[in-house]
């Protein structure tokens, strides 16, 4: 119980520090909203009244603190060049990310730990050693280039997709997700291929041990001995990594949605850096970093409960 | 030599593989920039999607410019970026780390925590907030990246620090008088230089790839300065009709990636 307070506390502070962070990020930018909104032939005594307005004259921890609540209560402003609510035009667009995301980490289980499993298990056959090969190479291909191969073989050869033709969750959602899928594989590919990596590795290590040798000499079968005891151990840093994949496809799905033309949270965040629409760029920036944080916060409990070693005393 | 050399080898493959390819793609990019006969951005009509020959060794793009001189040109910005980059996290990283390591205390303490949030954010992500502080162009992506940089190396540095802080040679430089500061940069910096290097070339491919990443995006290096990502987001327009540009310029960052990413392993093992 103490150590989940400590991680929560923990928790309080990293999100205070990160909105902390994201704040004075966006406080350096040249230009207030005042004159943002007024242009750079305000009168003085215009912007004053503005400033006032807007509350900016008061000191800078007030303004972090309202803006910190106003964003938890979903009030993130009015995104410049659009003219509407920042937080309607997220609120349309998370479905999509979230399915990206989502649809993304599933494939990297699915196709990661049964991987693992069998090639440690056959780890001196020359499939084994082929399959290590490709997973090699496919970590070196950058994502948005895999995104491009990914549309050229699957849309351009074997014409299972459009390119380009992105239906949208509220018009076909069945369609919807059948053009995710490709996306999808483009961003877990490579995850896929570390996390095998290392669900090998760990299962390597972990059968050199004595408990394992324990088991067998008790008669145990080998898949009893593999499932039972190996793989509980073996799968505890895999876990670690996942965590940290989920954190990194949230990011990875930004530069993919460009590649597949998918208006996400990806494609908003580049064109309103483009148009130094910052009201958008602020709120996805710190919408993504909780996400992040939260998803590390479930990783660190799910150890405690996955590992008994952990659990302090 | 030759079967001393060829043990070596065998201990570690990844490093020997490593340095080989990412040599021949600095020689290939050195040679392209200084001796190509074509300038990279002069255009050709006739030339449009040319297909390779031995006037034009990789074919055009579609404008007509040497394909082969503009990888060149495209790849040099890319690796200078990355080396621009990596030097920056080095200096301020080893500097914090030196420091937070050997003093401990609070500062220590505070440094630490900011490192741990700002770590907690992807690293594009947090490239992209100051992109979007800065404005996009070659030295503000250098700036930024250089800044992502910084509390990774800082933590690698400082935990290296703490480990030398209290080991025998430290203590007896102590006791011979010698000053924090030189018992800091001559006694214990050249015994981090394994861990800083390895990592150093591990956060050089780290680099690579989000350069690639921004300018693909549109936000990093802007025209008439180009790079490979730029050029790979240039190609995937004429996907469909001249595949060859994407898959040539695509695999032209992976095996660049490839080569750094098995140094850095092999580094690695070395340490």
């Amino acid at each position: 119980m103490k150590t989940v307070f400590k991680k929560l506390f923990t928790f309080v502070i990293t999100v205070l520090l990160v909105t902390l962070f994201v704040f004075i990020a966006f406080e350096l930018i040249p230009g207030d909203a005042a004159t943002a909104r007024l242009g750079i032939n305000a009168t003085p005594e215009a912007l004053s009244v503005l400033r006032e307005e807007l509350g900016l004259t008061r000191p800078f921890f007030v303004r972090y603190f309202s803006w910190l609540f106003s964003f938890f209560f979903g009030d993130m402003g009015t995104s410049y060049s659009y003219g509407v609510s920042v937080r309607s035009m997220l609120a349309s667009k998370l479905p999509i990310t979230l399915t990206l995301t989502l649809m993304s980490f599933v494939m990297v289980v699915v196709l990661s730990i049964p991987i693992g499993v069998i090639t440690s298990k056959y780890e001196d056959r020359p499939a084994s050693k082929i399959i290590d090969v490709i997973g090699q190479l496919t970590m070196s291909i950058p994502p948005f280039f895999l995104g491009i191969i990914v549309t050229y073989v699957f849309g351009m050869i074997l014409h299972l997709f459009v390119p380009g033709g992105f239906v949208s969750y509220n018009v076909n959602f069945g369609k919807f997700l059948g053009y995710l899928v490709f996306p999808s594989f483009a961003i877990a590919l490579p995850k896929a291929a570390m996390s095998t990596k290392l669900l090998k590795t760990s299962i390597l290590s972990e059968r050199k041990l004595d408990y394992v040798r324990t088991a067998y000499s008790r008669g145990n079968s080998t898949t009893d001995v593999m499932y039972k005891h190996v793989l509980k151990n073996a799968i505890i840093p895999v876990i670690t990594f996942l965590g940290m994949t989920l954190a990194d496809i949230v990011a990875g799905s930004l530069v993919i949605e460009q590649v597949f033309s998918i208006p996400g949270y990806g494609r908003l965040l580049i064109t309103s850096i483009s148009n130094r629409d910052y009201a958008v760029v602020q709120a996805i920036i710190a919408i993504i970093a909780m996400l992040v944080i939260i998803i590390n916060l479930i990783v660190d409990i799910l150890y405690q409960v996955l590992d008994p070693r952990l659990r302090g005393n | 030599m030759m079967k001393k050399l060829g043990f070596r080898f065998r201990k570690n493959p990844e490093l020997y593989i490593g340095a080989a390819i990412t040599g021949i793609m600095a020689l290939i990019m050195v040679a392209g920039v200084l001796f190509s006969p074509y300038d990279p951005d002069a255009m050709d009509a006739s030339s449009r999607f040319a297909d390779p020959s031995f006037a034009h060794i990789l074919g055009c793009d579609n404008f007509g410019r040497d394909l082969f001189a503009r990888l060149s040109l495209g790849g040099a910005t890319t690796l200078f970026i990355a080396v621009c980059t990596v030097l920056i996290g080095v200096t301020f990283g080893t500097i914090i780390g030196a420091l937070t390591g050997y003093y401990g205390g609070a500062v220590d303490e505070i440094l630490m925590r900011f490192n741990d949030a700002v770590l907690a954010f992807p690293s594009i992500l947090l490239a992209l907030v100051f992109i979007s502080v800065f404005g996009s162009g070659t030295w503000k992506v250098i700036i930024s990246l250089g800044i992502v940089f910084v509390p990774s190396f800082a933590r690698i540095v400082r935990s290296e620090f703490m480990r030398c802080k209290n080991l025998d040679y430290v203590r007896s430089a102590r006791l011979m008088g010698a000053k924090d500061i030189r018992i800091m940069f001559v006694h214990i910096l050249p015994n981090t230089v394994p861990v800083v290097l390895s990592s150093a070339v591990i956060g050089f491919n780290n680099a690579v790839l989000a350069e690639a990443g921004m300018s693909f995006l549109g936000i990093g290096v802007q025209p008439p300065a180009s790079s490979l990502g730029r050029m790979l987001s240039d190609a995937q327009a004429f996907l469909f009709s001249e595949p060859s540009y994407a898959i040539i310029t695509g695999a032209s960052i992976a095996i660049i990636v490839l080569g750094f990413s098995l140094l850095g392993d092999g580094l690695k093992k070395n340490a």
